[in-house]
């Protein structure tokens, strides 16, 4: 068979692989579909472990609290919807007989924003980040590109707790090579260029465009420092505090909501620690709707050019 | 003495250990919401004789290894039953009753609503009405993965039922064939606002359960040989998850809490009323 380069490869397939490794080779791991096992790839491991990958039908707050039972039965269960139907819809769920319970459940939200594409606005969740922040325990994660979130899912199953990923399905744009020994820790954000004057704090698909934004600047001599920062609950204050240290400016770059996001995120733990002035890039207070990513980046204002407008206009204030 | 005799006394033996175990959850419980002035009796003493039966006879459980794998375990969907639970627990040993008096003070163990993290026991947190069950079927399922041969057990409240996941949950235990779950409902006809028939009424409950794919039984909720009888017979069952509607008297056991009809969902007790309910209780003859 002839190998598949990580970065070419579809974000679900890594995540099936990932659960099939572990189905294999332990007995703790179950995977749990509400009729989206075709969408996530599920499909296949379904067949070939029944017992293993149970399909709850179209039923998320069952198949949250069933997942909540199983793992007070010592399994760790991983639950996958799209990612409105496995954050706002099962929010009391995900609150009381995972969070609260203390249950060791995974989360897999798929087709986060505006990757939700032709499903909609009812399926296109700028909100799961801020519903979920204000629960306590649970982690949240999005992925950078697949070399990290493949090196990232042995940490998510070992780390005993709830943790939300919000997991694109397709081919996401890529950020690292996977022929350099990165490494990478769940809870850490990571400077993946260096700059001086202004800090692009994003997640999921807005750091490539971050770092396509921090050439432009470059062309015009502002120095730009780009973190990736794919744990947004806790947030990793450290790294980015002392990145805002020396840059003194700050843009957020997301993927959802600006109110509950990581714009809200970042600006906690500014205010509180190391108050610079912020300007953000995210959906602002609207709906999702249809259209392909292209279109959707435009509508949204979410491309690397509104990126570096935020950032040369965050320079006027500081 | 023949053998049908030596039977004989001996049922009669385990029925009075059931009842004398029920009135001694029942005095608990007094105890216990006594202890704070204020909680949810109605629906804690309904459930009284069935947590004798099971904690007295049918659960696989060791009160001195509570996290024993493959036990039995219990949900109460009905989370606010957790005096009920409680009572159950120390009466059984797996903590000092003097603890029952903690109920709702500040750091306690003992929450108004089941908490499996704070209370030495409890099997699952509960109190959102509707998930419990959930989380009993996901059980079921872990049980049925390991083939440990347990038993999972769920007490659900007939209000419980209007809430939808009730029968998400249903639907799904039904098509895994889940007869190692055994449901109860505490149909005592009454909820917060009003008694069930007025507010929305769940009837006919037997046939809900038995469309969903439950063998269904109906018994008399504070018969402690009926419900003991029905789980033996459940046992035996295969493919298929019980329901056991236990026909129940909200209040059961203490005369001005069942005359508080639907107000006795959460109600004020005096230090008086504690001792004329616990008087009554073991006025109770046993036979």
């Amino acid at each position: 068979m002839k190998y598949q380069m990580l970065k070419d490869m579809l974000m679900r397939d890594i995540y099936v692989d990932f659960i099939r490794e572990q189905i294999k080779s332990g007995d703790k791991v179950v995977a749990l579909e509400a009729d989206l096992a075709k969408c996530s790839g599920m499909i296949a491991l379904q067949k070939e472990f029944p017992d293993r990958v149970i399909n709850t039908g179209i039923a998320e707050q069952n198949m949250a609290s069933v997942a909540a039972g199983l793992a007070a039965y010592g399994f760790i269960p991983f639950i996958h919807s799209f990612g409105p139907f496995v954050t706002r819809r099962i929010c009391d769920q995900i609150m009381i007989s995972i969070c609260y319970a203390k249950q060791n459940v995974k989360i897999i939200g798929s087709d986060p924003g505006i990757t939700a594409e032709l499903n909609g606005g009812t399926h296109m969740p700028f909100e799961d980040i801020g519903v979920l922040r204000s629960i306590p325990d649970i982690l949240i994660y999005e992925p950078t590109d697949n070399v990290e979130f493949k090196k990232i899912l042995p940490q998510i199953l070992a780390h005993v707790g709830p943790v939300y990923v919000r997991m694109y399905r397709k081919v996401p744009p890529s950020v690292y090579d996977e022929n350099k020994d990165e490494t990478f820790n769940l809870f850490k954000a990571k400077v993946i260029r260096e700059g001086s004057d202004v800090t692009i704090i994003a997640s999921g698909i807005m750091v490539a465009e971050s770092l396509e934004a921090a050439k432009m600047l470059e062309a015009i001599n502002i120095s730009a420092e780009v973190i990736a920062s794919p744990i947004i609950k806790p947030l990793d204050t450290e790294t980015i505090i002392k990145s805002l240290k020396k840059t003194k400016a700050a843009v957020t770059a997301e993927n959802h909501n600006v109110c509950g996001g990581l714009r809200s995120a970042v600006s906690e733990v500014i205010v509180e620690n190391y108050p610079v002035p912020l300007r953000c890039v995210g959906v602002k207070e609207k709906f999702g709707e249809v259209g392909k990513q292209a279109y959707l980046k435009t509508a949204f204002s979410l491309n690397a050019i509104d990126i570096m407008s935020a950032a040369k206009e965050v320079l006027t204030n500081k | 003495m023949t053998m049908n005799e030596k039977k004989k006394n001996e049922s009669t033996r385990t029925t009075q250990q059931l009842k004398k175990l029920a009135q001694e959850i029942r005095v608990n419980i007094v105890d216990c919401i006594g202890s704070i002035g204020v909680g949810h009796i109605g629906g804690c003493l309904s459930i009284a004789d069935v947590l004798a039966v099971l904690y007295g006879k049918h659960m696989r459980i060791n009160p001195s290894d509570p996290q024993l794998d493959g036990r039995d375990r219990l949900v109460c969907s009905k989370g606010h039953a957790g005096p009920a639970i409680y009572s159950a627990l120390a009466a059984k040993g797996y903590f000092d009753k003097a603890e029952l008096k903690t109920l709702n003070k500040g750091g306690t163990k003992l929450p108004s609503h089941c908490d499996m993290n704070k209370t030495i026991g409890v099997d699952m947190t509960t109190g959102s009405l509707g998930q419990g069950l959930s989380c009993a079927v996901g059980m079921a399922i872990g049980s049925k993965i390991r083939n440990d041969g347990s038993y999972i057990y769920a007490i659900v409240g007939d209000g419980e039922s209007q809430e939808g996941q009730i029968w998400e949950a249903a639907m799904l235990a039904a098509h895994k064939k889940l007869d190692n779950l055994i449901v109860f409902t505490d149909y005592n006809h009454m909820q917060i606002d009003g008694t069930i028939e007025e507010i929305n009424d769940i009837a006919p409950l037997d046939k809900k359960w038995s469309a969903f794919g439950f063998r269904v039984f109906s018994i008399d909720g504070h018969d402690v040989d009926a419900i003991d009888a029905t789980i033996s017979r459940a046992k035996k069952s295969t493919a298929k998850p019980i329901m056991i509607i236990l026909n129940t008297i909200k209040g059961k056991g203490i005369s001005f809490v069942e005359g508080a009809k639907v107000g006795c969902h959460s109600m004020p007790l005096s230090a008086e009323q504690c001792e004329l309910a616990k008087k009554e209780i073991l006025a109770q003859a046993i036979i």
